[in-house]
């Protein structure tokens, strides 16, 4: 290589270099700026730990890929052929250090972050209830074709698609679904998601700690419909919260066996609703639905007196 | 008696909408001009005995990678009209494809590339490679090897046959999760479709992973113990001792769902004590191990070219096999961190994250003995080896992102997001792909006999690294923003728009890459005299498919060496060249159409299943049988070369070897660019000059 080929490749190299930089810290300057941003502006506790949980590891880990590389870009660069100035060796010298220092360096890495995640996923783990001196709040949810029932069994409501929180109160939800394929419930702002599935019973754990509008989903594909199956956490203040209770329960109708049935109909990209009752029970009623009387699974003609 | 005749088949299958009627259209056309142009070139005879009931592992390679080649094309289509969805449909827009559609084309999408796209360029790969890497002349049994191309090929025509009959793929997601996936959900024959075409070609990767097994554990050269063996057959071996492993467990699972859509079984239904739990576990005890089977190869192929392209011995080579078996291990037992969401608990999820942590150690170990080969090597920066850098730059992205995956309560907020799409695809795309990439550009001077334009490599090279940024950087960042994946709509509060478009961009400048390597073909083929590889070592290669000619004979290697070291042929090189020996008669397979015959039953069978027409799925399987038992019968299978024919092929290209190995890149002589479309607006204006004199006559 000529020296002049030679420095036009460093300029253009350098110059990479630095424009990619400069694209990452615009980057970064985004995620931490933007108010779409939902995983780095976690508005609760939970998906707070969660998010510094990630920054963690995240960080941990450049600590050990980025120097490894640099390590390797840079020797890629020194020994080019056509560098005349560095050593060339064409055998290899065997070091006893390095062949262990290769396996010891990322073991040390891999157990370090598997003592910060061990303890970790136990104290975020979504059925863990949160403690707290306030009595925490149950929400029964239901997956259905595609939209989400959200019963209150303690006010005795229920809503589509409206998911109303006091602030600072820890939330139990209870997930199931109804006619409807495997779905996902999720907030970013709020929590990680955790799957509703027909007969069985999820529970997640979550708590709100700032007023707001925060977007909900499932994040699993369930059909035609399952790019509308949006639904809106609204968080206020526990007074916020009983008048909201208070206007639902003296509008529209009550949520009785005949409206269900409706709701199991698919609809798509479904306005919401409220429910000024629901019926005790339904939660369960849904759940039992699906349940196998005797208890064992895989039988094909099992359950057949359940019609 | 119609639905006897037909089953569930009648005229609503056929194509009424505009992609079923342009696909179909598009297939039609497309064969035909390919038998118009045999049959005008009186080639069927050749195709036939030559090629499609050929044995030989180099010609079964050529031809995976001659359809894979062609169905990265049709899933880089799938993949630009996702993006294009997904980039128009915010707001009040809602694109141009309905919800089902786009969930149907990115199934698609998932299916093409995994199986069809990706195994089938590793099978090509392994076939052509190992057996000269190893100095076989053939594998443990051809027939398999041809039977399970074959059935690969008929899984290629069954996942696109819902085009011309039925009109819908399955709208599930790449496998199919249960219950989404059962006729409560999914009745049409989407699902079908997609269960028959991974059965199909699934049975045949489990036959042709038992033959490589054996072939690589039998047929070595005398003295190529385990600990001598190149390291890309070492990554096969890994891949294909997973794979029948595993691979069963997949066809169990399909059969399972199958029972159910067919039968009316209730394995994974929401009732009558169906467990749709269960599918999930089966199906990712298969799918996890799929991702490493793809990947392992393709460290193999890595390996290979940082050794021939630093002029070193592999260092750590034994660190670098034990990394390899380390990760095969460890990727049996880590498939729940797909679903760390479904709730198993913090025990189950924390031990999960564990082991899946503790495969980041053997891959890191990989990268070290990259490095340590490196190091004070005389690096060429060849095509392969920019697809090397590139390769670990993305990879390295998307480990950092797995293991952060492997982190339970992180995986509850980026499962399912696009954050997790990005983690896969710059695995899938930065690991394996440009592995095969890598590997293509490496062997094709061996497998074509001259070797590809350098010039044009580089350039498709820089688009894809530059096009998958721009795609997979705002799909990481999408994912940070709570996006989830699988979208065909989104409301325009989001903000999520500008990203979308910026993934299509980057998309549009990969399918630029994807042309540009066509060009490079094409360019190479122009000049293919000035790119000849007369020695057959172009890179002064150090193991043993360089010590043939390029292409190579029938039997590989006429005299097989004794090997005593690694890097056998570069160690006979220092020596002055391969042992000479007396040239002995060698028996060859003879070629075969009873695995054609199978596949095209197979292939009858599950469309039969597909559209329960039970006559001929009766037909169907009974044709696979008698074709097994008459191939059982025939003991004519080998045909021998006498000692003096291939003394004369030998002779004949000993004749053109020059022998002095070719030094450092000398692509001046490649054509660029420019040169290229020049030649092409020549030749088209010829074309059109020519038409308008006839038309002057
Ligand atoms: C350091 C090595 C790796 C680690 C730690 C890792 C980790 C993970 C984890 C934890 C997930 C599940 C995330 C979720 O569903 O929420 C995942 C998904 C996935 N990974 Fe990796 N991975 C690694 C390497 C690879 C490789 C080499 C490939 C492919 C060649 C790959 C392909 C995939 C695919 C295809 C999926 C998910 C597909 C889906 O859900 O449809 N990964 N990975
Ligand atoms: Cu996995």
């Amino acid at each position: 290589m000529s020296k002049k080929r030679e420095t036009h490749t460093h300029v253009k190299m350098i110059g990479s270099i630095v424009l990619v930089l400069a694209g990452l810290a615009l980057l970064v300057a985004f995620l931490l700026q933007g108010k779409n941003v939902a995983l780095f502006h976690p508005r609760g506790m939970i998906a707070h730990e969660q998010l510094r949980l990630m920054l963690v590891t995240g960080g941990l880990l450049l600590v050990v890929a980025v120097p490894t590389l640099v390590l390797l870009f840079s020797t890629a660069w020194k020994y080019r052929e056509s560098n005349h100035r560095s050593m060339h060796d064409p055998h290899v010298r065997y070091s006893k250090l390095l062949a262990v220092g290769m396996w010891l360096i990322p073991s040390t890495f891999m157990a370090l972050l598997a003592f910060i995640m061990w303890p970790a996923t136990h104290k975020l783990e979504p059925q863990k209830p949160i403690a707290a001196d306030v009595k925490p709040l149950t929400v029964q949810v239901v997956s259905l074709p595609w939209k989400w029932l959200f019963i209150y069994p303690d006010q005795n409501i229920a809503t589509i698609n409206h998911l109303q929180l006091p602030v600072d109160t820890p939330v139990r939800l209870q997930l199931t679904a109804d006619e409807m394929p495997m779905s996902s419930f999720w907030v970013p702002n709020l929590a990680g998601m955790l799957y509703a599935m027909t007969g069985h019973s999820n529970t997640l754990h979550l708590i709100a700690n700032t007023p707001g509008d925060y977007p909900g989903s499932s994040a699993e594909i369930n059909g035609a419909g399952f790019a509308g199956m949006k639904f809106t956490a609204r968080v206020g203040s526990s007074e916020d919260f009983s008048r909201w209770i208070d206007t639902v329960r003296a509008s529209g109708r009550p949520l009785d066996a005949a409206e269900y049935e409706k709701l199991l109909k698919p609809s798509e990209n479904h306005p919401g609703a409220l429910y000024s009752a629901a019926e005790t029970g339904m939660y369960d009623k849904v759940l039992m639905k699906y349940m196998d009387p005797s208890g064992s699974e895989g039988h094909m003609h099992h359950g057949a007196h359940h019609e | 008696m119609k639905e006897f005749l037909l089953g569930k088949l009648d005229a609503h299958a056929l194509p009424h909408e505009w992609f079923t009627i342009g696909g179909t259209a598009a297939f039609i056309l497309g064969a035909a001009l390919i038998i118009g142009l045999i049959t005008w070139k009186k080639r069927w005879t050749w195709l036939w005995k030559e090629w499609l009931t050929s044995v030989d592992p180099k010609k079964i390679g050529i031809m995976y990678f001659i359809v894979a080649g062609f169905m990265l094309l049709r899933g880089g289509l799938d993949a630009i009209m996702i993006w294009l969805q997904q980039a128009l449909s915010s707001g009040d827009s809602y694109g141009y494809l309905s919800a089902d559609h786009f969930q149907q084309i990115f199934t698609a999408h998932g299916n093409i590339m995994v199986f069809f796209v990706a195994m089938a360029f590793i099978f090509g790969l392994i076939n052509y490679i190992v057996p000269l890497q190893i100095g076989a002349r053939d594998l443990a049994s051809p027939f398999l090897n041809t039977l399970g191309f074959w059935l690969y090929v008929a899984g290629v025509v069954m996942v696109n046959m819902f085009f011309a009959l039925g009109g819908e793929y399955a709208a599930t997601g790449w496998l199919a999760i249960a219950p989404l996936s059962g006729t409560q959900f999914s009745p049409g024959v989407g699902v079908d479709y997609w269960i028959w075409s991974l059965q199909v070609s699934g049975i045949g990767t489990t036959l042709g992973a038992i033959n490589f097994i054996m072939t690589i554990l039998k047929m070595r050269a005398p003295g190529m113990t385990l600990w001598k063996m190149p390291l890309f057959t070492w990554g096969s071996l890994c891949s294909m001792i997973m794979a029948v492993t595993v691979f069963p467990l997949l066809t169990a699972t399909l059969f399972l769902l199958f029972f159910d859509r067919y039968l009316g079984m209730h394995f994974f239904t929401t009732d009558l004590g169906g467990n749709a739990m269960m599918y999930t576990n089966l199906i990712w005890m298969w799918g996890h191990p799929e991702v490493y089977i793809l990947m392992l190869p393709a460290f193999g192929v890595f390996s290979e070219i940082v050794s021939t392209f630093s002029r070193k011995r592999m260092a750590y080579y034994k660190s670098n096999i034990l990394g390899m078996l380390g990760v095969s291990a460890f990727a049996l037992s880590v498939w729940l961190h797909h679903f760390f969401t479904m709730g198993a608990g913090a025990n189950v999820n924390a031990f999960f994250g564990v082991m899946t942590m503790i495969i980041a150690i053997p891959t890191s170990v990989l990268v070290f003995t990259w490095i340590a080969t490196m190091y004070k090597g005389r690096i060429r920066f060849g095509v392969p080896m920019l697809w090397f850098l590139g390769f670990i730059g993305v990879f390295s992205v998307g480990g950092l992102a797995g293991v952060l995956l492997a982190v339970p309560p992180a995986d509850f907020q980026l499962h399912n997001s696009l954050f997790l799409v990005a983690h896969f695809h710059t695995m899938v795309i930065g690991g394996v792909l440009f592995g095969i990439f890598a590997g293509i550009n490496y062997w094709f001077p061996k497998i074509a006999g001259f070797r590809l334009n350098e010039r044009i490599g580089r350039y498709a090279f820089w688009c894809w690294i530059v096009g998958f940024m721009m795609s997979f950087i705002p799909m990481y960042t999408l994912g940070i923003m709570g996006a989830t994946r699988r979208l065909d709509h989104y409301d325009a509060s989001t903000g999520w728009q500008p990203f979308y478009v910026l993934m299509l961009i980057g998309g549009i400048i990969i399918m630029i890459g994807v042309a540009l390597q066509l060009v490079q073909i094409i360019a190479s083929i122009m000049q293919k005299q000035r790119l000849r590889d007369t020695t057959g070592d172009p890179w002064d290669g150090r193991t043993l498919e360089w010590a043939t000619s390029s292409p190579p004979p029938p039997y590989n290697l006429a005299v097989i060496p004794e090997i005593t070291s690694r890097d056998a042929f570069f160690e006979f090189k220092q020596r002055g060249g391969l042992p000479r020996a007396k040239y002995e008669a060698i028996h060859m397979p003879k070629n075969t159409a009873a695995g054609i015959y199978i596949s095209a039953f197979a292939f009858l069978a599950s469309f039969a299943f597909v559209w329960h027409i039970t006559w001929l799925i009766v037909v169907g399987i009974v044709g696979i049988i008698v074709c097994f038992i008459a191939r059982t019968f025939n003991d004519d299978l080998e045909y021998t070369l006498s000692a003096a024919e291939v003394e004369k092929i030998e002779k004949n290209r000993l004749k053109d070897v020059r022998s002095e190995p070719r030094q450092g890149r000398d692509d001046d002589e490649d054509m660029g660019l420019w040169e290229f479309i020049k030649i092409v607006v020549t030749w088209a204006l010829g074309l059109i000059g020519i038409r308008r004199r006839s038309h002057g006559n």
